[in-house]
This record gives structure tokens, sequence and C-alpha cells, in this order.
């Protein structure tokens, strides 16, 4: 009695403590705070070097690579540029389901921001750089379908000067076919086979050098601070602000890092983990059936601009590639998990836009149905209708402006 | 100071409310020693003095196993982890063969690259490359060594 008596007592003093420590933290445990401060944007670490693209910070390769960002002469038909579907003024996307490029995509646009930051590109992951990744749709003819004989002589016709100032002297392509290139279009593949080897060459290295001009551009891309890192800002500076987040996004915060299960792949800064996961969303019916990071990850492997390749400008430290899961069951309709950032300002959602709401997304996660090929990682989530609509108030939070980055203004010496 | 006292006042019922609940999860935890289950798979974290880089012995006693991280563990990051491997005794295990696994029991879920042992570096020591723990929360890092005392495995506990 007597001992029953005193835990009561212990335990009413140190609930009592735990309950003033707590108030001022909002109403948080020291490991949820902790967790909380890892996914503000304050805890995101500088931008790590990109040793495969030797010009990736450099000033002159962002001014060329947005202006070739911009610039519709890179496609077959004149119309489509980088920009066509990654739009500055939404975010980099384009808010449909299949992208749009000279004809339909099987994907889902990817925004660009903080993309530097991730390992592997597409939602397969079957690039390794950003600037292998911009070359790809240059050569895909859904997408830009130009030829890199085509971008070589845009270059040369009209950036010449701003090329060479980057890579040194342009190859001389007096003898290059307008349109060639190792692509589907037969006349196109025929010109590129009738090159000298070393004519193909030096188109690819321009080809390859607007890839690395355009990827120090997008490297620029970054995420703005979020109410989500109001809010946090002000708790872990010991002086929580009631006023930043309301009952229901709290609510959905609380749920995000606790039952919902949301942080095991949307973790840290940038609320992404990188990898890749099989979550059973439902292919569409119309596309053929594809199997994501399973094909993403061998692709990755033989890609011609990989960080192995003789394009890359640091062959010999790509521990990517080199420590790599392939080939394994749980890659079977893998998908890269997205950025939480801005994701209410981006319907559709998933690898091509099968979701057209985040209510449609949570309620996927709340079901957890069985993968029409492989084995989706969900468990049902038992959340009530109330409850996910807390979770979708919290994602809203999670919008903040998406800007490029100017470089450092050059010293001026007096 | 009125203000003050106003404003204050719509927060008491929340505290009550907190006491309450704290008072209630600590009783359970505390007197009645209740297993609380963690959500996902049901696997229960271990107690904090499992937790560690070692030396740790492996399952069946035969090695002494001690991780030495190149830069601190932290999620999301590409890793550089030595090890070095022991017998019972203290003695360095040179030219052993060492597989390495590890996963989040808690989410059923493994590593998310292929690390393995990329230089012996003598003494015992190995260097493993390719480690990466795709975030915060419990691991287990599990070493597969087969080596001149036999085969054994020692898994480690890393909170991230």
């Amino acid at each position: 009695m007597t001992n029953r008596n005193f835990c009561a007592a212990v335990i009413l003093l140190l609930a009592m403590i735990a309950t003033v420590t707590a108030s001022g933290r909002g109403g948080w445990t020291s490991a949820q705070l902790e967790e909380l401060r890892s996914m503000s944007l304050a805890e995101l670490e500088s931008l790590p070097r990109d040793p495969t693209n030797r010009v990736a910070d450099d000033p002159r390769a962002a001014d060329l690579g947005r202006r070739l960002f911009f610039d519709v002469r890179l496609s077959s038909n004149g119309r489509v540029a980088c920009s066509t579907c990654h739009q500055a003024d939404r975010g980099f996307q384009d808010g449909i389901a299949l992208a749009n490029g000279v004809g339909t995509t099987t994907r889902r646009t990817m925004p660009i921001a903080g993309m530097a930051r991730s390992p592997f590109l597409f939602w397969d992951g079957r690039k390794d750089s950003l600037w292998a990744q911009a070359l790809g749709p240059l050569e895909s003819p859904v997408e830009h379908d130009g030829t890199r004989a085509q971008y070589a002589h845009v270059v040369a016709d009209s950036y010449a000067r701003e090329y060479e100032e980057i890579f040194g002297q342009l190859p001389d392509l007096s003898g290059v076919a307008h349109s060639a290139g190792p692509v589907a279009d037969r006349d196109a593949a025929a010109a590129w086979s009738a090159l000298s080897s070393a004519q193909r060459e030096d188109v690819t290295r321009v080809f390859v050098n607007i890839g690395k001009a355009i990827a120090a551009y997008e490297r620029r891309v970054e995420f703005g601070a979020s109410r989500f890192d109001k809010y946090v800002a002000a708790l872990t500076s010991g002086q929580p602000d009631p006023n930043v987040l309301t009952d229901d996004e709290l609510a959905g915060l609380r749920l995000f890092i606790g039952r919902a299960n949301c942080t095991q792949c949307h973790n840290g800064p940038l609320f992404t983990s990188n990898e890749f996961h099989n979550t059973g969303v439902p292919p569409r019916p119309e596309l053929a059936l594809d199997h994501g990071r399973l094909t993403g990850a061998t692709a990755v492997l033989s890609d011609e601009f990989n960080c192995r390749s003789r394009w890359s400008d640091a062959r010999e430290r790509c521990s990517e590639l080199e420590f790599i899961v392939t080939g394994e069951h749980t890659l079977d309709r893998a998908y890269k998990v997205p950025s939480l950032r801005n994701v209410a300002e981006r319907a559709p959602y998933m690898d091509a836009g099968q979701f057209a709401t985040l209510a449609e997304v949570l309620d996927h996660y709340n079901r957890a149905p069985a993968a029409a090929t492989g084995h989706s990682e969900l468990r049902p989530l038992e959340l009530k209708p109330a409850e996910l609509h807390q979770l979708e108030a919290f994602l809203r939070t999670l919008s903040g402006p998406v800007a490029v980055r100017e470089p450092a203004p050059a010293r001026r010496t007096r | 100071m009125r203000d003050t006292q106003r404003n204050q006042q719509p927060k008491m019922p929340r505290t009550v409310l907190m006491l309450a609940t704290m008072a209630v999860a600590l009783t359970v935890t505390a007197c009645s020693h209740a297993m609380m289950m963690i959500h996902g798979t049901g696997a229960k974290r271990p107690s904090a003095s499992e937790f560690g880089l070692g030396p740790r012995a492996s399952a069946g006693g035969r090695y002494v196993a001690t991780l030495e991280p190149a830069e601190p563990l932290r999620p999301r990051q590409m890793q550089t982890i030595r090890v070095t491997v022991r017998d019972a005794e203290g003695r360095a295990i040179d030219e052993a063969q060492i597989s390495i696994d590890g996963g989040m029991p808690q989410h059923g879920h493994g590593l998310p690259t292929r690390p393995r042992v990329t230089r012996n570096l003598g003494d015992g020591i190995y260097e493993i490359e390719g480690v990466r723990f795709n975030m915060g929360g419990w691991w287990e890092f599990t070493l597969a060594i087969a080596g001149s005392r036999g085969a054994d495995t020692v898994t480690f506990n890393l909170d991230l």
C-alpha cells in the first residue's frame, strides 16, 4: 500500500516536471522535437559538390544552362524546351498526369528543386547525375525528339562564345549532318552511323556539355521555407508560436511522424530518403506495365553517361554505382520517394499521375492495396477520415517558394 | 497582468489533460511493466545498453567486433565503417570473410545499398564501404564473420 502510494507520488511529480518541460516545446517530447528539427529546411546541408561535372558550380555554366533550359530550338518541332514540362512558374513541373513533349510520355514530370541532392534521377533512378538526366529527354522521341548533332549545331550557331569560355573550343561541325544521333528515327540513326568515330565523339562531347550546363542551372533551383519550417524555427528557439499551424495541421504533423509512418520514407529536410519503394500504386491500364527500379537499377549501370563513363569528370568515385542494389524482388515496381515539399502545389501524384488529389493519395496509403506486380511495402494505417483530413492539412503546410539561387556576386576590386 | 492571465486560461484544460495522460502512461510503464507495442512490425527496441559501436560479442561468442565509422553515422549519407574483429581472448582475426546485412526491425526493410568489405587493413581491421541508412531510428547492422574461429554473426544496434 505504502509502496503504491510512493509510486503514485513519484509518477505525479515526474508527470508535472514533464508537463512543465513539454509546454516549452509545444507539447512535443524531446525525441519528437529532434525529429521535427531534422525535417526543417534549416537543417539542409550545403549543396554537395558533383565531381562528375566540373562546371557544376561555375556561374557561367549556370547562365548558359538557363538559356538552354528555355530554348525551344532544342527539339524536333521547335516547340519543346526543358521548360515545356518543367515550368518555372509552377515549381518546375506541369501539373498534368503524363508529360507532353513532342508526344506524350509515360511518366509524371518530376520537380527540379532539391534534385541535385539525389543520388539517382527519374522515377526509376536510371540516371545518376543531373547532367546525365538532362540528356535523356533531349533524345526521347516523345519529349524533345531531336538529335545530339542538331543540338551541337544549335550551340555552335547561337552559343559559341559562351560555350567556348566554359568548355574550350567547339569542334568543326561542317561535315556533320544537321540531324544525326543514336536515336529511334531511322534517318538520324543512319546519318549517325555515317559519321566518323572522331565526329561522333566531337558531337557527343558538345551534347554532354549541354547537359552539364543545364545541370549547373538546375542545381540552383531550391525550395524555400514553408510554414512548417517557421513553426519548427520558433519551436527550436524555445519560443513556440501557437499561431503558425492550426490544431488540425498540428494533429496531422503528429500523425505524420507517428502512426501514419510517413517518415519511414519521407524524412530529412527534403522529406525524402531518395530511395525506391513499391507502395502498390496501380499502373495505368493504358500503359505497358513497367517495373520501376528493377529495370532502372540495371539501366543506370550501363548508361552511356553514368558516373563511370568516359564523359564523367570523376570516374573513380562512383560509390552509388559500386554499392547499388540490383535484381531484387523488392525493386519490382519500386519508384523514387519524392520530396513532399510543395506537394500540395503538385497534383496529380505518383509516377504516372495516377492520383488526382492528396486525398486520393492518403486514401491509398490508408487502404494499402496489393501491388499489381512485386510486393507493396504498405500496411493498412486504419486512420479515420478526420485523421486523413488532418494529415492533408499538414501536407499543405509544406508549401513554400521555389527559387533559383543567384550566383554569388563577383567581388569587385577597387 | 490581467491580460496575461486571460491568455493563459484556455491552456489550462490542455495542461490538465496532458498531466493526466502522462500520469497514466508512466503508471503503465513504471508500475505494471506493461509491454508497449510500437507500431509497425511489433519488434521491440532493445534497451539502451544494447546500442552502440561495440566492442560487441558475436552470437556464438567466437568473436568480438568493434565498429569505427569514418564520420559520425547520420541518415541518408554514404558512409565508410571500419570494423575490428578479435577472438574472445582479444587476438586479432585476420583473413576473415565478412558479409554485411542490416535493416530496421520495426519497419521490416533492409539496407538500401549493398555494402561490402573493400579493404583488409590487417591487425583484424577491415574497411566496409557503401553503407547508407535511409532514415533515423533503430537500425540493426549485422556482420556474418567466417574466420579462423569458425562462422558466427554479430549484430549491432545503432541509433541514427
